[in-house]
């Protein structure tokens, strides 16, 4: 087994390979983020409401991730869009769980010295709430990327984007030349996605999280 | 000495009142599936520049009150004016802007620094930066907190009664006539807690405005208030005075109840530091050659002096013999230096004479400059004439007007 002889002259697909990876997770997470915080912010404020999300979001997780692909493949056909669908569902899960447990534990006394103040309901959430729920809510999206970086492989399965391809491809031909190579190429390769994508959102963390909530 | 509670000394006649009266006209507030209301019609009238003071036992509806004014609770029905405006009606939003509202502990937002705390409201209202970092400058120096150590600073690294003293600046940041204080003071230690009432008393002095406080401590209430509303349950007011005419009449039995301890303490509460003599006091500022504070202090027949700051006020307050040990007036901040207020009680002063080593106390005013200090021979003074007035008024027989055989031994046990 050589990983280097199969590595070179492949450089550019594989980095390819690698960017659609890695923008596919990006662009999941991202959809799936802004679609949790939605929700979040839609129920947060209804007790019964809250923890009916999020028992659903946990259940959801058990979900399997083929299953649902394979489900969504019905009305969307093969592609970018069932892989794309499937990503930003299981994306938002941790997210939704995050930020309604962030939000709802704002101290109550800093969110009725805010209305006291005379602060209207949309900024108490704008400036207040969600800023101080923020470090809960970006740790959602840590363990969310960690998990679609990982989970976007499957969508090769439906011929998706990303190093999918190239596990399936190996573990296809298994036996075959470069076919190990293939797919553990493949696999670091995600990995080394997975560990870039965690240090930026530590980074992001140092930058937006107020030294006073630390 | 004055014994009159009201605040007529000098002064206080040309003082400019900058509040607004309150009227609450037949309030109240019923919760569904309750049976009794919350607060069943209240009809208030609180002067423009008063402190009111609501306090009552717990569940009588001073909060529900409280927040009916600013409606953060919505009346279920009646009317609340502000001044001459009626509010029932207007934006809840922008009538919260136009009072203070003080909860326990500050409620800061922790992910803010206490200027930008301060100037949350000036920001919704639009003023430019300028404007806001002066404001806010202005009101930390109110509050007793100097602007260049603690603007930037964070809520966490903060004590609870700096945070406390962050929490009335932000409240008074757009200049509201009426301001809202909720149990204010509960979350601080005793000592805290006199220094910032004495700060309040301080502030409300200079500034003039309405306040309402609710506390569930009836000395609090006679410290702080002008007048001191008591409530029972569901929010019927048992009585609505100044504190000498509650402690001297009260209305009803359950008054009498809640105000409870002997006439002497209350007496106590009544009278202010500044209504009794104070004795004047050396001060040096730190790096003054101590030779010469030495000479000063001995010429006028002192026996200690007070090193105090840049703006007055006093760091630590040490004997000759301790200032004599070093070159120049130390920088020694001492920790545990017994101050109080003009405007608190005696009884405050005493309990911080108790705690302290120097056998009294130093006064300030409002803005923590060092005015003189009181001995704890003045208010034991003070103690002994109220009991003898108290003994005057008794028509108990004394040891002389005794008749012999007529002790009525059974008093003794109950």
């Amino acid at each position: 087994m050589d990983l280097w002889q199969y590595v070179r002259g492949r450089e550019e697909t594989l980095l390819f390979l690698t960017y659609q990876h890695a923008s596919l997770a990006f662009q999941t997470v991202l959809v799936g983020s802004i679609v949790a915080l939605a929700v979040a912010v839609a129920v947060y404020r209804l007790p019964v409401v809250s923890s009916l999300t999020l028992t659903g979001s946990r259940v959801a997780l058990t979900i399997p991730s083929l299953a649902l692909l394979a489900l969504l493949i019905v009305p969307f056909g093969l592609g970018v869009t069932p892989s794309f669908l499937m990503l930003a569902f299981f994306a938002a899960m941790p997210v939704i769980g995050n930020a309604v447990v962030g939000l709802r534990s704002v101290s109550p006394a800093v969110v009725e010295a805010a209305r006291g103040i005379g602060l209207a309901r949309w900024r108490i959430l704008a400036f207040v709430e969600l800023p101080i729920a923020w470090p809960v809510i970006l740790s959602g999206i840590r363990v969310s990327t960690q998990m679609i970086v990982g989970v976007a492989a499957i969508v090769a399965y439906v011929l998706g984007p990303g190093l999918g391809s190239l596990i399936f491809n190996g573990l296809s031909r298994l036996g075959g030349t470069n076919s190990v190579e293939m797919a553990l190429t493949g696999t670091i390769l995600i990995v080394a996605v997975a560990l870039v994508f965690d240090a930026l959102l530590v980074l992001l963390g140092r930058l937006t999280i107020s030294k006073g909530l630390r | 000495m004055t014994r009159d509670h009201t605040r007529a000394e000098p002064g206080a006649t040309e003082r400019r009142i900058t509040g607004a009266s309150i009227r609450l006209d037949g309030v109240a507030k019923r919760y569904r599936g309750q049976e009794k209301p919350a607060v069943e019609r209240l009809d208030l009238d609180i002067e423009a520049g008063e402190i009111v003071a609501f306090v009552g036992p717990s569940g009588c509806g001073k909060t529900t009150t409280l927040k009916m004014i600013n409606r953060l609770i919505e009346p279920t029905e009646g009317r609340i004016l502000i001044g001459d405006r009626d509010v029932t009606d207007e934006n809840p939003d922008r009538l919260r802007q136009s009072i203070g509202y003080v909860i326990q502990s500050g409620g800061l937002f922790p992910h803010w620094t206490v200027a930008k705390n301060v100037g949350a409201i000036p920001r919704v209202l639009g003023w430019d930066r300028a404007r806001i970092t002066e404001r806010t400058e202005h009101l930390l120096d109110l509050v007793g907190l100097d602007p260049d150590t603690y603007a930037n600073r964070l809520p966490k690294d903060m004590s609870g009664g700096q945070q406390q003293r962050v929490g009335v600046a932000r409240a008074l940041a757009a200049d509201p006539p009426v301001l809202l204080m909720d149990e204010p003071f509960g979350a601080v230690d005793p000592i805290t807690r006199v220094r910032l009432q004495d700060s309040l008393l301080g502030i409300q002095q200079e500034l003039g405005k309405t306040i309402v406080v609710v506390t569930h401590d009836f000395e609090e209430a006679t410290k702080l208030g002008d007048r001191v509303l008591i409530l029972s349950e569901g929010g019927h007011i048992e009585q609505y005075a100044p504190p000498a005419e509650i402690l001297a009449n009260p209305a009803s039995p359950f008054v009498a109840e809640f105000i409870g301890s002997g006439a002497t303490l209350a007496q106590l509460t009544l009278t202010r530091v500044r209504d009794v003599e104070h004795e004047p006091v050396v001060t040096a500022s730190v790096g003054e050659d101590a030779h010469a504070v030495l000479e000063r202090a001995r010429a006028r027949g002192h026996d200690r002096i007070v090193a105090v700051d840049a703006r007055g006020r006093p760091r630590a307050w040490p004997t000759l013999a301790e200032v004599a040990t070093k070159p120049q007036i130390s920088d020694y901040i001492d920790g545990r230096l017994p101050v109080v207020g003009e405007a608190s009680t005696l009884n405050d002063a005493l309990d911080t004479m108790l705690a302290a080593s120097q056998g009294g106390v130093l006064v300030t005013d409002g803005r923590g400059r060092v005015r003189g200090s009181l001995r704890i021979d003045t208010v034991m003074a003070v103690i002994r004439s109220y009991t003898a007035e108290v003994r005057a008024e008794d028509d108990e027989p004394s040891y002389v007007s005794h008749t012999e055989g007529s002790a009525d031994d059974g008093r003794r046990s109950s």
